[in-house]
C-alpha cells in the first residue's frame, strides 16, 4: 500500500516538471511586456533597463527558468508587479475562499447526482427515469453565468432570501459565510451533480445486471440492501475516478461563478492577474491549481485501492 | 449413493411422500419489443425428497428460465409468470415480494454457472455466508460466524476458519462454487436449485463439485433440482430427466429411460451428438460424429474415413523447446519478482492432414502455446519451423507472409467478429489485405467458403448478430480458410457450442481436412471430442507435454498419472455409473508461478512405442 502511493507520488514529480516548463514557457509566449507594463508612460530606458535587471528578464530563457524553478521549490514563487506582495501570499489569502466553494459545490453534487443516479438506474425506463435524465440533461446544458445571475434575481433580488454577494471567511462569521456560499455552490454543483447523476446511472445500471447480484437476491436479501450494499458499493468505483477529474472542471467554472458573485477567491486572482499581465501571479496560481488537480487525482486512486480489495491484492 | 438409514432417500420417486416442489404449466413469457413472447410454455414436474432431478436442454430451450422462474428472479417488467409452483406447500407465484425474499434462501437455494462472477468482488466470503444466515434468522453475529466456518468446512473447504476474510478473488474457481454451495446450504434448503454449476470448471475440478453436491444431498437430505446442457452429468447424478427444446418439456422419465429408450426424435438426436469417452476404441482414424435428424429421428451412422495423414513429407509445422514465459513485476521500481512459466520446453511435429490435440485444463500453457507459434505472443526460446521457415526470426512484413499460413479459430464466436462488418466483408478482408486478390475476386471467394462451411452465398450481406453461434463459429473458420492456410490452430473453437453444433462443426472440421488437406492444432479442454476428431495427442500440465503419442495409444493405454486423472474425470453419459464417486481430494489445480532464477529441471521420456512417448515423472 505505502509503495503504491510512493510510487503514485514518483510519477507525479515529472508531471509536476512538465506543468512548470508549460506554465513558465506560456507566459514568454504571451504578447505584452510586464516591463514597458511597469515602466509607465515615460518609458524612460534607464527605468526600463534597471526593472529587466531586477527581473532578472536579460538572462537567457533556461536560466530564468531554473531560477525561477529553484525558487518556487523553496516556496518562493516570487513577488506580485502589481501589488508587491509574494505571490504565496497572495494565493494563501485566496486559497481558502475556493476549496469552501469546491467543498460545498462537491457536497451539492454528491447530494443530489448520487441519489438521483441510483434512483434512475433502479426504476430505470419508468417516468422517473426519465425525469432525473431530462433534470440532468437540462443541469449540463444551462451555462453557469445565466443559473447565476437568475438566481440572484430571483432569490436574493425579489425574496431577499439570501445575499447577492459579500463574502465573510468562514472562520470569522462561519453562518454568514456559508449563506453567501450558498448560490454560488450551488451554481458550481449543478453542472457536477448532472455528470455525476449520469455515470451513477450507468455504473448502477451494469452492476444491478452483474451475477452477483443475482445471487444476493437469490439468498432472500432485501431489494434495499441489494441496491444499497450490494450494488452501490461496487458502483461507486468509477465514481470515485470521475470525481477527481470534476474537480478540475469545478476549478475552471469558479472562475467564473467567483465572477457573478464577486467572491474574492483562486479564480478572481487569476483573471485579475492575466488582465494586468502579473506573470508571477499567474504562474503561482496556475501551478498551484495543478498540485491540487495532481493531489485530487492522488487521492482517488489511492480511495480506489482501498475500496477495491482485488487492486488491494495486487500491491 | 443412497443411505439405507433415510427412509425418504430409499425411495427418492415414492409417492407416498408430498413433493418438495410441484409445477404445473408453468409459462414464462419476456416483453421483447412490446410483445410477450413465450420462451418457456406449459412445463409440468414434480421434485420429490430427496431427489435429483435434471432438467437437460441446449442453449435458448428455456431450462434456466424455468429455474429463475421457480425463484422469481426474472426482472419483473419485462417477463410474466404463469401458471402454479408449489414450494413446500406454498404457492410462489402467489406470494408478495416480502415473503418471497423469505422463501429464497430459505425453502430454496440456488447455485449458478459463473462462479467466477457469482460472488460480490468486495465483501469478504465470510460476510457473503454469514449474510444469508442473519437475512432470514434471529442470529447474533458470532452465532453466525461460527455457523459460516462450520460451513465452509462442510463443503470442504481446507483452514476453513481462516479464509473467513478472504475475498472472492482469492479463490480459485472450484473453491467460489464451494463457497456458492456453502452460501446455499447457510439456511437448510429443502431445494437446491443449481443452474450449470460445473459449466465454467475443469473438468477435475467438476469431478469433485458433482462429488460434494452428491455427499451433501446425503447429509442434509435435500432434493436437487440439477440444470445442465451435458448429458455426461446428468447421467452422473439425477434420477429422474426432463429433456427441454424450444420451451417445452418433450420428454421426461428415469434418467435410465431418457437414455436408453428416449422416444423423442430430439432426445435421441442429443444423445448421439454427445461425445463419449471410450467410443473409439478400435477405430484407428478420426470419426465423424453420427447425425439424426432432430425432426424425424433417422439417423446417419458416419463412415470412416481414409487416413488423411501425409508422414512421407516433413512435418508442415516443428516446434523444439518452445518456452514462453510472463514476468511478474512487482514494488516501487516493478522488479522482477518471479515469472509464469506458461509454456516450458515443448516440442513437437504437425504433418499435413493431421490433427494434433493440445489437451489440459485451465492454465496449462495449451494456449499459449499456440500463440506462441503464430507469435500472437512473443516466445522466450525454441524453435518454430513453418514449411521450412523459421517463424521466431521473422521481421514484421515476412510475419505477416508466414500468418497467410498459419490461421487461427477462436473460442468465443460471439466476439470474435466485428459486429460492425457484414460477414461478407470479415471473409473477404484478409484476402484483400496480402493482396492476393482484387476486391471482386475477394468476394468470390468469400461466398465460395461460406458455401463451403454449410452457409449460403447470399448471406454475406448480413451481419454477426443475424448469425448463431454456431453458424458464427461457420463463419469463423471460413475467415481461417480465405488465405489457403497450410495449419489451422483451433482454440478451444468448439467449446463454447451446444452438443449438437459442437458435432456439426467438428464433422465439418473433419470434411475440411479430408478435401484440403488441412492441418489442425486442436487445442481443447475436452477428452472426449478429442479422441473423437485427432490423430494424435500431446497432454499438457504445468507448461509441459507430459504425454504425447497417437490417439489410439495415449487413449487406450495412458501411462502419465495425470493423463490418467484427466480421463477419470470426464463424466461418461451411461446412467449405470450413476452414485459413482471419485473421491477426488479437493486439491486445486497447481499454478505454474515460480521465482526468479527457477531452473526448471531437464525432463526425461520414455518411449512407450509408435511414437508414444510418456514424461518419467519424478
Amino acid at each position: 500500500m505505502y509503495s503504491y502511493i510512493a510510487k503514485r507520488l514518483l510519477v507525479a514529480i515529472p508531471t509536476l516538471l512538465i506543468i512548470s516548463v508549460f506554465v513558465f514557457s506560456l507566459q514568454k509566449l504571451l504578447p505584452g511586456d510586464p516591463v514597458l507594463a511597469m515602466a509607465g508612460e515615460e518609458r524612460d530606458p534607464q527605468v526600463i533597463e534597471y526593472l529587466r535587471e531586477k527581473y532578472r528578464l536579460n538572462d537567457p530563457v533556461p536560466i530564468q527558468y531554473a531560477h525561477w524553478l529553484g525558487s518556487a521549490l523553496q516556496g518562493d514563487l516570487g513577488i506580485s508587479l502589481r501589488t508587491n506582495l509574494p505571490v504565496l501570499t497572495l494565493v494563501g489569502q485566496k486559497l481558502p475562499v475556493t476549496i469552501q466553494l469546491a467543498i460545498m459545490s462537491m457536497i451539492f453534487a454528491f447530494a443530489i447526482g448520487i441519489p438521483m443516479g441510483i434512483l434512475a438506474a433502479v426504476k430505470k425506463n419508468t417516468a422517473l427515469d426519465y425525469i432525473a435524465n431530462v433534470v440532468a440533461l437540462s443541469g449540463l446544458s444551462i451555462p453557469n453565468f445565466w443559473l447565476g445571475i437568475m438566481l440572484i434575481l430571483l432569490v436574493s433580488v425579489n425574496l431577499g432570501w439570501l445575499p447577492a454577494s459579500g463574502y465573510r471567511p468562514f472562520f470569522e462569521d462561519p453562518l454568514n459565510s456559508i449563506k453567501t456560499m450558498l448560490m454560488p455552490a450551488f451554481v458550481l454543483g449543478n453542472a457536477l451533480a448532472a455528470t455525476l447523476m449520469r455515470h451513477t446511472r450507468s455504473a448502477m445500471l451494469s452492476v444491478l445486471s452483474a451475477d452477483y447480484i443475482r445471487t444476493a437476491r437469490a439468498k432472500g436479501l432485501s431489494e434495499r440492501k441489494v441496491v444499497l450494499e450490494h450494488s452501490f458499493r461496487n458502483a461507486v468505483l468509477p465514481i470515485v475516478t470521475l470525481s477527481a477529474l470534476l474537480f478540475g472542471e469545478l476549478l475552471a467554472g469558479a472562475v467564473l461563478t467567483e465572477q457573478i458573485f464577486t467572491i474574492p477567491g483562486f479564480g478572481k486572482l487569476i483573471v485579475d492577474a492575466v488582465f494586468t499581465r502579473d506573470y508571477a501571479v499567474v504562474q503561482g496560481v496556475v501551478l498551484c491549481t495543478a498540485i491540487g488537480f495532481i493531489l485530487m487525482n492522488l487521492i482517488a486512486d489511492v480511495l480506489y485501492v482501498v475500496l477495491n480489495p482485488r487492486m488491494r491484492a495486487n500491491l | 449413493m443412497k443411505n439405507p438409514i433415510d427412509p425418504l432417500l430409499s425411495k427418492p420417486a415414492s409417492a407416498a411422500s408430498a413433493p418438495v416442489l410441484s409445477v404445473s404449466d408453468l409459462t414464462t413469457s419476456f416483453l421483447i419489443d412490446g410483445i410477450w413472447k413465450p420462451v418457456v410454455r406449459n412445463v409440468s414436474f414434480e421434485v420429490a425428497p430427496g431427489e435429483t432431478v435434471a432438467i437437460v436442454g441446449e442453449s435458448g430451450s428455456g431450462k434456466s428460465v424455468t429455474s429463475l422462474s421457480i425463484m422469481r428472479l426474472l426482472a419483473k417488467r419485462s417477463s410474466r409468470i404463469e401458471g402454479c409452483v408449489m414450494l413446500n406447500g406454498r404457492d410462489v407465484l402467489s406470494l408478495p415480494e416480502k415473503e418471497m425474499q423469505q422463501v429464497r434462501g430459505n425453502d430454496a437455494a440456488m447455485i449458478f454457472q459463473e462462479p467466477m462472477t457469482s460472488l460480490n468482488p468486495i465483501f469478504t466470503i465470510g460476510r457473503q455466508i454469514s449474510e444469508a444466515l442473519t437475512c432470514h434468522g434471529d442470529i447474533s453475529k458470532i452465532e453466525a460466524r461460527a455457523e459460516t466456518i462450520r460451513l465452509l468446512e462442510k463443503v470442504r473447504i481446507p483452514n476453513a476458519a481462516s479464509r473467513f476474510e478472504d475475498y472472492p478473488h482469492q479463490f480459485s474457481g472450484g473453491m467460489r462454487q464451494r463457497v456458492m454451495i456453502a452460501m446455499a446450504l447457510a439456511s437448510k434448503p429443502k431445494l437446491l436449485i443449481a443452474d450449470e454449476p460445473t459449466t465454467a470448471l475443469d473438468v477435475t475440478i467438476q469431478g469433485q463439485i458433482l462429488d460434494l453436491i452428491k455427499l451433501l444431498q446425503e447429509e442434509e437430505a435435500m432434493s436437487v433440482l440439477f440444470i445442465t446442457h451435458d448429458m455426461g452429468v446428468v447421467a452422473e447424478i439425477a434420477d429422474r430427466t426432463i429433456v427441454m427444446f424450444k420451451g417445452e418439456a418433450i420428454e421426461t422419465g428415469t434418467t435410465e429411460d431418457i437414455f436408453h429408450k428416449g422416444k423423442h426424435p430430439y432426445t435421441r438426436a442429443l444423445l448421439s451428438a454427445v461425445p463419449r469417452l471410450g467410443s473409439m476404441t478400435g477405430h484407428k482414424w478420426p470419426l465423424r460424429f453420427p447425425t439424426v435428424d432432430a425432426a424425424t429421428g433417422a439417423r446417419i451412422e458416419p463412415i470412416e474415413v481414409a487416413d488423411t495423414v501425409d508422414r512421407r513429407t516433413q512435418p508442415i509445422l516443428k516446434v523444439e523447446n518452445l518456452t514462453t514465459r510472463f514476468d511478474i513485476r512487482d514494488g516501487l521500481f516493478s522488479r522482477k519478482i518471479g515469472a509464469v512459466h506458461a509454456v516450458e520446453s515443448v516440442s513437437f511435429e504437425l504433418f499435413q492432414g493431421e490433427t494434433l490435440a493440445l489437451v489440459g485444463e485451465s492454465g496449462c500453457g495449451k494456449s499459449t502455446t499456440g500463440r506462441s507459434i503464430t507469435r500472437l505472443v512473443e516466445p522466450n526460446a525454441g524453435k518454430v519451423d513453418l514449411d521450412g521457415r523459421n517463424v521466431l526470426s521473422l521481421g514484421t512484413s515476412e510475419l505477416r507472409e508466414m500468418r497467410r499460413g498459419i490461421q487461427m479459430i477462436f473460442q468465443d464466436p460471439f466476439a470474435s467478429l466485428n459486429p460492425r462488418m457484414t460477414i461478407g466483408a470479415t471473409i473477404a478482408e484478409p484476402i484483400v489485405e496480402h493482396g492476393i486478390g482484387k476486391p471482386t475476386q475477394a468476394r468470390q471467394k468469400a461466398a465460395d467458403l461460406l458455401e463451403r462451411v454449410g452457409l449460403n452465398a447470399d448471406m454475406m450481406t448480413r451481419y454477426p448478430h443475424e448469425f448463431s453461434g454456431g453458424q458464427r463459429q461457420r463463419i469463423c473458420i471460413a475467415r481461417a480458410l480465405a488465405l489457403d492456410p497450410k495449419v489451422i490452430v483451433a482454440d478451444e473453437s468448439v467449446s463454447a457450442l451446444d452438443v449438437s453444433i459442437k458435432a456439426q462443426v467438428c464433422n465439418l472440421l473433419m470434411d475440411l481436412q479430408q478435401s484440403l488437406q488441412l492441418a489442425f492444432l486442436f487445442i481443447s479442454h475436452d477428452m472426449a471430442v478429442v479422441e473423437r476428431v485427432s490423430h494424435r495427442v500431446a497432454v499438457m500440465y504445468l507448461g509441459e507435454i507430459v504425454e504425447i503419442g497417437p490417439r489410439e495409444s495415449v487413449f487406450g493405454n495412458p501411462q502419465h498419472s495425470y493423463t490418467r486423472k484427466l480421463m477419470a474425470a470426464v463424466p461418461v453419459p451411461d446412467p449405470a455409473r450413476r452414485g459413482i464417486k471419485r473421491n477426488l481430494k479437493a486439491d486445486e489445480l497447481k499454478s505454474p508461478v515460480r521465482p526468479v532464477g527457477y531452473v526448471p529441471p531437464t525432463p526425461n521420456y520414455r518411449n512407450v512405442g509408435s511414437g508414444h512417448i510418456v514424461r518419467i515423472e519424478a
